[in-house]
């Protein structure tokens, strides 16, 4: 049956996005340009996240593989799902509407939700188009946004960028799927899965992995294929800065740990050595290429690039508990991201937004709670306990370290230790030096509530870890891997 | 009575209390600052009044730990809030609550802005130094062990001197490199062993092979934190920037989380390792003081000198601590306890002088001794004091240490010796230039006499460094049964591992 209540049940979020979105491309046709009418979209897409995410909680509990095994829950990718929607609904309220880079045009609402359709329909993917048709519908309107500020050059080459190199990672991945279809016959995920457990794994099979791997690596921007992300980071609009920071890598790393864990489970020590490299790499150029920035959006560009790599060692064990430990690292990394973003948001001086490093200095002074936040999401980032940084890579690294992965866990925790310097910098600017010039007062409202529970998630982690511990590890259990380690 | 109550987390969250109620003191006219200010040093006060209890209901009997609290907190994964003392963290976590108020009172005029802050930084400081002696289990330990650099970053970079960012970055990168091995290891004993329980891991028995990797790890962080040669490097730039306040806790309790951190974890937990390794830490611990010594013989700025002596004294606590006997251990325990209270009113010593002239160069000063006499008798006392002078609280310690060395070998006491006579010459070097001499230079002619504040933070630092050096039985009597069986673990190891040769 194509149609049963399973199939509506199962793929609620999906539905809820899919309408909403149908319905603010209308709202944009037909409303005017007025401010009100904006809000009234704002207003409508926030309810629609809001919906989606309450729809979650109404999902059915057990593993369901429907539309012919095209679609699949369970409560893994519901969990990575809900992470999505939280970053979604942060990155579409921070948007206030005053942001005049081309993002308080309607068509800004419509192409974030379908891009987070695409994401909520790359974690269920469970078939080699379907994963294609989830990674492009997130994609796309990515590509569009980016370059969405048309009268600043820089936006418009990160798009161009974006979309050059978005285009050659798809096409790798696409590459890497047709000889993983050429050489089992198969495109869904669990017949892929039982021919390699049967059969011995060829060579093609495996050139194939490493092609996708290689195409999924670009779009969560592990090194070496993160050379798009400082200069995208850079020139979009901030508010699509933040929203590249903070959902499409969760969705990506997802899809990563689908495939590796259940596609390709069997021939695990081929993909884990990738993995590995991909970690090590990532978290090397993240920490030493922040080093040298002077803006703040490259700096995080570089610090999200590391935060890849901590998120992938955890991948690289191969384990339920690595998987737990890249669900809590994905958890913390969107609220630490969020609110940090919150902050540059609403930098501004004389109402002109202003990125660059050296405008943080004295913060603390004329924005006590601003800075006080920034330090906090830096302490954070740079693992400092008790702050949610440093349970996340506890339990990544623990996981690697079981896996007698101690070498990769080594060099995480000394890049850690670089790491920390550019966090400190920051803190240093803020709280060391003298104003120059004072930013301007005045915060929009839902910046500072998503601040402050960022704040309060950061700060009062050690309290959810426990429970969040035991629920991640139960709950990675139904990740369905053929013969684990 | 009192063991219903849980004094340890009272006494280690009560100034998080205080940080609460410092936020709601909002305002930045004087009036609100000095209430921050009253708000602080009554709280830190209190603590120091609760923490006494664990003195007072210590028993001096138990070998084990004592006003143990557990509860759940990561849930089915053997970690837990678990918080005890015995009779080698108890006496630190009493070190940490009496130097805090003394701490905040120091800085009463010297911090002239931020004050708030400032508060607030000192209090979360005394959470993160108490939790860290107090935790039982290690994931707690690291969370305040780390945790500790967080306000102390912020102490030494905004209240800090000139080259204030130099040394906070400094001091952080430093520490925060060598915990981090730490870290790794501590991940590896929770999955050799499936808990993070101290108690446990301390009877857990490691392979040889896996305690001689896990004692380099751990010993990454806590040579660091000793400060030992030749990691000892961010200590002087830190302490000379640091505000006086911030040297003391420094120098007073921080530098001890690094030895108290060998005694609780490196000997027992990896007794093999600490004897393969013990000659190896014997001799940077003699390179540290020989050297460290002639360095500070050769410094023009007090606090500078003071920083290289207390690397040098660390170097007698890591001697003691792995000649792995009883004289030995004790001795470094009570030389770090003795030291912590030394150090701390010498840098509050300097930080009196410089409050007066704004300059730590030895020679601005001379003649202090005509103008401030109680000055001069505290300071005099002190140093003394720190040079080992018989009847202060120094002497016991390193004899201690020294009959501990002679034991372990003849060659080590001996090298260890010359250290004190080093010690002895470069303070009272700095001691004759600073105070003694004709005041002739009419800034110094002009220093007021020690006001009552100053005298009163001082005086409690005197009382108790001659009366450990009279009567140390009270602190010795709470070190030895620990000490006794700590030691006779370590030797068993020695004993199989001589058999085994």
């Amino acid at each position: 049956m194509l149609f049963t209540q399973i199939t509506f049940q199962a793929a609620l979020p999906e539905y809820i996005l899919a309408l909403t979105a149908l319905g603010l491309v209308l709202m944009a046709a037909f409303s005017g340009s007025t401010n009100s009418a904006k809000r009234f979209i704002k207003l409508t897409a926030l309810v629609g996240y809001l919906l989606a995410f309450a729809s979650i909680f109404v999902l059915p509990s057990e593993s369901h593989s429907i539309y012919f095994g095209l679609f699949r829950i369970n409560n893994f990718l519901i969990y990575m799902k809900a992470i999505v929607l939280i970053g979604a609904f942060f990155a579409c309220w921070m948007v206030t509407s005053d942001w005049a880079d081309g993002v308080e045009k309607p068509e800004y609402q419509v192409l974030i939700m379908l891009a987070t359709l695409g994401m909520l329909l790359m974690i269920s993917a469970n078939d080699l188009i379907s994963l294609y048709m989830g990674l492009e519908l997130q994609s796309l309107p990515l590509y569009v946004i980016a370059a969405m500020h048309t009268r600043s050059l820089k936006s418009s080459e990160a798009g161009l960028k974006y979309f050059l190199l978005g285009a050659l990672s798809s096409g790798m991945l696409l590459y890497g799927a047709s000889l993983v279809y050429g050489y089992t016959g198969f495109t869904r995920f669990d017949d892929i899965s039982s021919f390699i457990s049967q059969n011995v794994a060829s060579s093609g099979i495996i050139v194939g992995v490493v092609f996708m791997l290689s195409g999924l690596a670009f779009k969560i921007s592990a090194a070496p294929f993160h050379m798009w992300t400082p200069d995208v980071y850079e020139g979009a609009p901030t508010p699509v800065t933040a929203l590249f920071a903070i959902t499409p890598k969760v969705a990506a790393i997802t899809l990563l740990m689908n495939v590796t864990y259940f596609v390709f489970s069997d021939i695990r020590f081929e993909w884990m050595q990738v993995i590995i490299a991909l970690s090590v790499a990532s978290m090397i150029i993240g920490a030493f290429g922040a080093i040298m920035q002077k803006d703040l959006k490259r700096m995080m560009a570089y610090s999200s690039i590391a935060h890849m790599g901590y998120a992938l060692a955890g991948l690289a064990s191969g384990t339920h508990q690595g998987a737990a430990g890249v669900m809590i690292y994905l958890t913390t990394y969107v609220f630490m991201s969020a609110g940090a973003f919150s902050i540059i948001l609403m930098m501004r001086r004389d109402g002109l937004p202003v990125q660059k490093l050296s405008d943080l200095s004295g913060l603390s002074s004329t924005h006590p709670y601003w800075s006080f936040g920034l330090m906090i999401f830096m302490f954070s980032m740079a693992g400092i306990p008790p702050l949610a940084g440093f349970f996340a890579k506890w339990y990544v690294f623990l996981a690697a370290v079981n896996s007698g992965l101690i070498p990769l866990a080594i060099i995480g925790v000394l890049t850690s230790v670089v790491g920390a310097f550019y966090y400190l910098r920051i803190i240093k600017l803020m709280y060391f030096e003298d104003v120059d010039q004072p930013l301007d007062e005045g915060a929009p409202t839902e910046n500072v509530i998503i601040l402050s529970l960022s704040i309060i998630v950061t700060v009062l982690f050690l309290f959810i870890i426990g429970p969040l511990r035991e629920w991640s590890h139960g709950i990675s259990q139904t990740f369905p891997v053929s013969g684990m380690l | 009575m009192l063991s219903s109550w849980p004094i340890l987390s009272i006494v280690t969250f009560l100034p998080l209390l205080g940080v609460l109620f410092i936020l709601l003191a909002s305002g930045k006219n004087k009036s609100s600052e000095h209430n921050c200010k009253m708000l602080a040093i009554w709280v830190s006060s209190f603590t120091f009044v609760v923490s006494l209890l664990l003195y007072l209901g210590f028993d001096n009997s138990i070998v084990g730990y004592q006003f143990e609290e557990q509860f759940e907190w990561i849930s089915g994964s053997g970690i837990s809030y678990h918080l005890g003392v015995d009779g080698i963290s108890m006496p630190f976590i009493l070190l940490s609550t009496f130097l805090t108020p003394l701490s905040i009172l120091a800085s009463w005029y010297s911090i002239k802005q931020r004050i708030r802050e400032f508060m607030i930084a000192f209090l979360v400081l005394e959470t993160m130094m108490v939790g860290m002696f107090a935790s039982l289990d290690m994931m707690m330990f690291y969370l305040f062990f780390e945790g500790v650099l967080i306000p102390m970053f912020l102490i030494i970079g905004i209240w800090g001197g000139p080259r204030r960012v130099y040394a906070a970055f400094k001091f952080f990168l430093f520490t925060l490199a060598g915990s981090v091995l730490m870290l790794v290891c501590i991940m590896f004993m929770y999955l050799k062993a499936g808990t993070t329980d101290i108690p446990i891991l301390s009877k857990f028995n490691l392979l040889p092979e896996y305690q001689f990797w896990l004692f380099i790890g751990f010993f990454a962080s806590f040579a660091v934190k000793v400060p030992m040669w030749p990691v000892h490097t961010w200590l002087p730039d830190a302490h000379v920037e640091a505000p006086t306040a911030g040297s003391m806790i420094l120098a007073g309790v921080l530098l001890k989380m690094g030895g108290y951190g060998f005694i609780r974890f490196s000997l027992p937990m990896f007794p093999d390792a600490s004897v393969y390794f013990a000659p190896f830490i014997f001799t940077l611990s003699v390179i540290a003081i020989i050297y460290t010594s002639f360095v500070a013989l050769a410094q023009t700025d007090m606090k500078k000198l003071i920083a290289y002596s207390s690397v040098a004294h660390m170097g007698f606590v890591t001697i003691g601590i792995f000649t792995l006997n009883q004289q030995g251990i004790t001795g470094a325990m009570f030389q770090m306890i003795s030291h912590g209270l030394i150090s701390a009113a010498l840098f509050f010593c300097v930080g009196i002088v410089y409050d007066r002239l704004h300059t730590r160069e030895i020679d601005a000063y001379g003649g202090v001794a005509d103008i401030m006499p109680n000055y001069a008798v505290f300071f005099m006392i002190m140093m003394l004091a720190s040079v080992g002078l018989p009847g202060t609280s120094g002497f016991v310690g390193e004899i201690l240490v020294l009959v501990g060395a002679y034991k372990s070998s003849s060659s080590l006491a001996f090298f260890a010796a010359t250290g004190l006579v080093l010690g002895a010459t470069y303070m009272l070097w700095l001691y004759r230039r600073v105070v003694f001499g004709r005041a002739e230079k009419s800034e110094i002619m002009r220093m007021p006499v020690l006001n009552n504040r100053e005298i009163g933070i001082l005086l409690p630092l005197t009382i108790f460094v001659i009366w450990f050096g009279i009567f140390p039985a009270p602190l010795l009597d709470v070190l030895n049964p620990v000490v006794a069986l700590l030691s006779e673990t370590v030797s068993n190891a020695q004993i199989a591992t001589a058999s085994l040769e």
